[in-house]
């Protein structure tokens, strides 16, 4: 409890995907004004490739690491150094209608992979079709933004950013006090 | 011309464009993101969008040449258009835009060319307009530049 949140200091890293060069460059420059370190890629498998998970890997994650012990630890080690070393993304952006692999379909491959399930991902559209957002928003997708996309909605990513940040100090601040406990006797 | 007046004809020429429906509030969003740590912001948009503009017209063009039109093609391109014309604000052509999305859902080729017209026009004009604006803001830049 009451401990100031003292990772602030850490730029949070945004992963942005878009085919439109346009929207990549007004995407990057909204996340850089409000501060956060931009990644800006213009497809979903060159997204993949970033977060180091190819796209076969993203399928099986699961099984992969189920099926050799020995690989397991290792694998869940590097992704670890990949969040910690700080090339780690906190929050995806991505764009739904793009050629190939459409960010519904990179929403899932992140959702079902172990080690990024649990980044947020927000989606962009230009089209406002209802059955369309219900589905992202259902299959895991935080928010939603109608393009053009706007300062006001890249404020609304923060809390999203923050919720995964706390949720990391609490874990962290559990495994402290375990440790107190059990080395006070 | 000194530099106040010269910011003035800047934006009363911006302000002229909202009011003829060429531009709407979307390309004040992109103005606001110019700053001194991004002095040439809306000079790069604008030029990323005209070049990007006249490489889909043209590849539009093409596909209505052809004997059997690809639709479904001609669908992804007026997409594109459509969406970079509304991520820069580009009002009437976005619009226009949408006159050829629904000649393309009724494969109407003779209604694709007559919409494709329009847009040619409506870029046309804003690229004469966005030159002229582009034109002002150097000379904005030249004169606070010299003034330093």
């Amino acid at each position: 409890m009451g401990m100031a949140i003292d990772r602030d200091d850490t730029q949070f890293h945004v992963l942005a995907v878009d085919d439109s060069l346009i929207d990549r460059k007004l995407i990057e420059r909204l996340l850089k004004t409000s501060s956060f370190q931009v990644t800006a890629v213009d497809s979903g498998s060159k997204a993949l490739e970033f977060l180091g998970l190819n796209n076969n890997d993203a399928d099986d994650d699961e099984e992969y690491e189920q099926r050799d012990s020995n690989t397991e630890s290792v694998s869940s080690d590097e992704d670890q150094d990949h969040q910690d070393l700080g090339l780690g993304v906190n929050l995806i952006i991505t764009d739904y209608c793009m050629p190939g692999m459409t960010g519904y379909d990179l929403l899932k491959k992140i959702k079902k992979s172990s080690s990024f399930k649990d980044i947020p991902v927000v989606i962009m559209s230009s089209e406002n079709i209802p059955s369309r957002i219900n589905r992202c928003l259902e299959d895991g997708a935080e928010e939603f933004f109608l393009k053009p996309v706007q300062l006001s909605d890249v404020n609304k990513l923060r809390p999203h950013l923050m919720k995964g940040r706390s949720k990391d100090i609490d874990s962290s601040h559990k495994t402290t006090s375990t440790r107190l406990i059990s080395s006070g006797n | 011309m000194d530099l106040a007046a010269l910011k003035t004809q800047l934006k009363n020429f911006v302000q002229s464009m909202f009011e003829e429906g060429v531009l709407d509030n979307q390309f004040s969003q992109i103005q606001a993101l110019q700053d001194s740590t991004n002095p040439n912001f809306v000079e790069e948009v604008i030029t990323l969008f005209c070049n990007d503009a006249e490489r889909i017209i043209n590849e539009i063009n093409r596909n209505l040449g052809y004997q059997n039109v690809d639709f479904s093609n001609l669908d992804s391109y007026v997409h594109q258009l459509k969406g970079s014309s509304s991520s820069i604000g580009a009002n009437r052509l976005k619009l226009a835009c949408a006159n050829l999305r629904q000649a393309s859902d009724e494969r109407n080729k003779e209604g694709c060319l007559q919409a494709l017209q329009l847009i040619t026009c409506e870029y046309c004009l804003l690229r004469r307009k966005f030159q002229a604006l582009l034109h002002l803001e150097r000379s904005i830049v030249e004169l606070e530049t010299n003034q330093k």
